[in-house]
């Protein structure tokens, strides 16, 4: 772990930071939109951003010391396919905590 | 006829908000553990909640200070995730860039996921309303939502020492993401560039730690922003 210094200044800085682009356009721009090219790129960071994160979290996860869990891999499989049949995040995470949770206890 | 009143939108906004603490709930409980997993003490992370409030942003850069990641990745990764929310600004300014500006800097504050996509799925069948009324529904989902992501995040600090590991709780924050990204999954372009991230992300996975995430993330974004003008052009 980080120093508590460091610690929150990652927190100032994502506070200001996060705040400075929630504002942006509602604040300065106003009424003005965004160019088409920045619109279409920025579309996709929700999708191209956060499986980046989960993928090493699910194939390598930190608990099991990296080892590959097959428990995990289906349950991520489980939240993938609940999420777009059913397009619930809720549906999503909860079949993910069913899969990881009765599975873990079988395998 | 009078309009109805700010009042009575207040409560519509409230009430349009209210099945998302089912979500969020749950989401800033888990929160509170991980980050205190981390080694975060309770100030920190009730000052994240306080500070961010973005769900998604906080467990990546929770996770990566847990890895001891460069700081410059920390946060170009939780700002990237956050980068979303200019789309949100913009797509809002047109029904709220004409309020006060102490109400613009108040609502670019509770400008997180649920509040924007409850309020703007409002907005465009309400051409009538003032944006007074507008304001005032954007501040009623506020309402459920906001004090419960401080709350759960506070038990889950205070309370995930008392929750064993068999719990599997670190497998919460993969799940949400994909969870969270899921229901995007049904278009070409978005298929493309998750595809795209995933691979990169693996495959840089030994790369210091965060770095990859950031090559994978922009190639992603490269890929369903060529994707889509290809399918736009065919």
């Amino acid at each position: 772990m980080m120093p508590d210094a460091v610690v929150w200044a990652v927190i100032l800085v994502l506070g200001v930071g996060t705040y400075l682009i929630r504002f942006s356009f509602l604040g300065i721009l106003g009424a003005r939109p965004l160019p088409f090219w920045a619109l279409r790129l920025l579309r996709y960071v929700p999708v191209a951003v956060m499986p980046a994160i989960a993928a090493p979290m699910v194939v390598w996860p930190e608990a099991t010391g990296g080892l590959v869990e097959p428990s995990r891999l289906l349950a991520a499989a489980a939240v993938i396919a609940v999420g777009v049949v059913t397009r619930s995040v809720l549906g999503a995470i909860f079949a993910g905590i069913v899969t990881v949770y009765t599975l873990g206890a079988v395998l | 006829m009078t309009p109805p009143s700010l009042r009575h939108r207040y409560v519509q906004g409230a009430l349009a908000g209210l099945p998302f603490t089912i979500v969020v709930g749950p989401f800033a409980l888990i929160f509170g553990v991980l980050a205190t997993e981390a080694g975060l003490d309770l100030a920190q992370t009730m000052g994240m909640s306080l500070l961010v409030i973005a769900g998604a942003a906080q467990f990546a850069a929770v996770q990566l200070l847990d890895e001891a990641a460069p700081v410059w990745v920390i946060l170009a990764t939780a700002l990237a995730i956050n980068m979303r929310m200019a789309m949100y600004s913009a797509s809002m300014a047109p029904h709220l860039g004409r309020a006060p500006l102490w109400q613009r800097m108040a609502a670019a504050y509770f400008l997180f996921d649920q509040a924007y996509g409850v309020s703007i799925r409002r907005f465009d069948d309400a051409q009538e309303w003032s944006v007074a009324e507008k304001m005032a529904f954007f501040f009623g989902c506020v309402l459920p939502i906001c004090p419960l992501w401080y709350a759960g995040t506070y038990v889950g600090a205070v309370a995930g020492a008392a929750i064993p590991p068999e719990y599997a709780l670190d497998f919460a924050v993969p799940i949400t993401f994909l969870a969270l990204i899921a229901p995007y999954l049904r278009t070409l372009p978005h298929i493309a560039a998750a595809l795209v991230s995933v691979t990169l992300s693996l495959a840089l996975v030994s790369l210091p730690p965060g770095t990859g995430i950031i090559v994978a993330g922009v190639a992603g974004m490269l890929a369903g922003a060529l994707v889509e003008a290809w399918c736009d052009d065919a």
